[in-house]
């Protein structure tokens, strides 16, 4: 257990590295980023103060070594926006997207485990039919279009919701259910043939055959063995939502990161942007590293291979 | 595979009506500029925000309503077709090049490249899917040609991978190592012997790939890194739409029906070239 554990941590510090060299090259794919950030009418002398406070006036390998040293000291750089550490700006946003890929998780698990269990359950049935071509639409639909079709019926015509902003639990329903649609359609699809798979097993029938009820046998002995490979893909989903939450962010003005994201765009503070790249790319692999940790510790056969 | 495609598509209803949806969207794509009502950059102010053709206070000639400057919705949504097309295409195609060279090398010659590949998918999957896109797009500059470059040179890992897998076990089949024998290069096995084997895969994850194309090419028009605003996307239609979505909600409706009449439709049709390839998955 210990070298797979000493191995999987050394490949995600591998892959932490290389998503940081990106994100530092990402912004200076187009050449020099200042001349981007100052608008056209800015003097020369303003582009070399902006130029110098950022440091990109130094030598490109100098530049990398100081943004890869800050880095382990967790200093993201500078936000040129709002004149302070992008680090500290993503740290006060961060609630917000947490709250909303909490709440998302909550609405993909009540959803799509009873709707993956009905549908292996009741195989080749109208329920499973539509279970099936809800799965197909839920993964078709683009979130921000469901999104908005949520906000036009539930804020606008029926007003029971907010369509926007944040600050009670109402605020929060709309976005939960947009952006945890997907995640919910894949989780059903994924345990309804994980558990078709597991109800054909021998030990089901043995169970079945000792007079245990088909409730029980569903949920005692098929859910917990389907239970593995959905339990990886959640975990990995929870990576999906906190950074995938950018597009849901935008359309219900929800100021996470993912929104931080959009606005450091618009803003062309491309400092504060390299900084949610890589924050939002390094909580990916981190989560997909304790996924990997936690599968290994509840599955014997993953440490082995 | 295409006979047995036909026969699956003629016992399958849902898929048969997928297929007319997108030959039905390749039409409009192609023939806009001949069958669009109007001209979709054409502003009308006296015409602004006029609802669809049953509403009253419709215009006649405006079967989808008009939006803020009066320009008709339908020709809007039917020339943004074309763009939602060029770009799940080329960009499918790009990365289906990519990941297909990319997973033939990795798989044939195992060893260092596969390493090397491999890590480089692991470094591409860290970024979640439309993020790099976005931040890559932000500092080059919103343009056609970049947004396919960019989606399709991000979007080559889930083709690498399986066709890796798939090479990983022709490799060592006998056609292989009799091409081997009779002193066939590395290059040369790869061209002729394993390349042929993998188009089946490539095209059921290629087909599905083109609606995940279609849905980040309207994300990134969506958060206005698109292409630039004079030509009509579905993307950028629906933003707008949502400005409007008080008065006018039909052009934020009608521009994601669009979106996802079309992803829904290659989606089924890719499930069913899928089951085709997969007949174990077939009966899941």
């Amino acid at each position: 257990m210990t070298g797979f554990v000493v191995r999987r941590i050394g490949h995600t510090l591998l892959v932490l590295f290389c998503v940081a060299t990106v994100s530092f090259f990402i912004v200076r794919l187009a050449g020099d980023p200042v001349q981007q950030m100052l608008p056209p009418e800015a003097t020369a002398e303003q582009e070399a103060t902006l130029r110098a406070s950022l440091g990109f006036d130094r030598p490109l390998p100098e530049q990398y070594v100081s943004y890869m040293t800050g880095l382990l000291s967790l200093d993201f750089g500078q936000s040129v926006f709002f004149h302070r550490p992008a680090f500290e700006v993503i740290m006060e946003r961060l609630p917000l997207t947490v709250d909303l890929a909490v709440a998302a998780l909550a609405f993909t698990l009540v959803v799509s485990i009873p709707a993956g269990i009905v549908a292996a359950v009741k195989r080749g049935s109208a329920t499973d039919t539509s279970v099936m071509a809800s799965v197909l639409v839920g993964q078709s639909t683009p979130a921000f279009w469901v999104g908005i079709l949520l906000i036009l019926i539930f804020a606008v015509n029926l007003q029971w919701l907010p369509a926007s902003g944040t600050g009670s639990p109402a605020h929060l329903v709309l976005p939960a259910v947009t952006l945890g649609l997907y995640s919910a359609a894949m989780i059903a699809r994924l345990l309804r043939s994980s558990l078709i798979d597991v109800l054909g097993e021998d030990y089901i029938r043995t169970a079945r055959a000792k007079g245990l009820s088909g409730f029980r046998a569903v949920t005692s002995h098929g859910l917990r063995n389907a239970s593995l490979p959905v339990v990886t893909v959640v975990g990995l989903e929870v990576g999906s939502l906190l950074g995938g939450a950018i597009l849901t962010e935008q359309v219900f003005s929800w100021p996470g990161i993912g929104r931080l994201t959009v606005e450091a765009i618009t803003y062309r503070d491309y400092p504060l942007m390299q900084a949610t790249v890589l924050f939002l790319a390094a909580v990916f692999v981190v989560v997909n590293l304790i996924v990997d940790l936690s599968y290994a510790l509840l599955d014997p056969r993953v440490r082995l291979s | 595979m295409p006979t047995a495609v036909l026969r699956a598509l003629r016992r399958n209803h849902a898929a048969k009506v997928a297929v007319g949806v997108i030959v039905l969207v390749v039409f409009v794509g192609l023939f806009a500029p001949l069958i669009s009502p109007h001209d979709p950059n054409l502003q009308n102010l006296e015409l602004k925000l006029r609802p669809p053709f049953w509403m009253s206070g419709s215009e006649p000639g405006y079967l989808l309503g008009t939006d803020k400057l009066g320009r008709d919705v339908l020709s809007r949504i039917m020339y943004g077709t074309r763009v939602s097309l060029l770009v799940g295409l080329a960009a499918t195609v790009l990365s289906g090049v990519v990941g297909a060279v990319i997973g033939v090398v990795s798989g044939y010659y195992r060893g260092w490249r596969e390493q090397v590949f491999m890590r480089l998918a692991d470094v591409q999957l860290a970024f979640p899917s439309i993020l790099l896109a976005l931040a890559i797009i932000a500092v080059l500059g919103p343009s056609l040609f970049f947004m396919i470059l960019v989606l399709g040179l991000t979007g080559w890992v889930s083709y690498a991978r399986v066709v890796r897998a798939e090479v990983l076990s022709l490799r060592e089949r006998e056609f292989v190592t009799a091409a081997r024998a009779i002193g066939d290069t590395g290059p040369q096995i790869m061209v002729r012997h394993l390349v042929p084997n993998i188009v089946a895969p490539l095209a059921t994850i290629g087909t599905l790939q083109v609606a995940a194309m279609i849905v980040a090419e309207a994300s990134l028009s969506y958060l206005g890194l698109g292409v630039p605003p004079s030509v009509p996307t579905w993307g950028s239609l629906l933003a707008d739409g949502q400005l409007y979505l008080r008065s006018a909600w039909w052009i934020a409706v009608f521009s994601g029906a669009a979106i996802m009449m079309t992803t829904l439709a290659i989606n089924v049709t890719g499930d069913l070239l899928r089951d085709v390839a997969d007949p174990k998955a077939y009966t899941r």
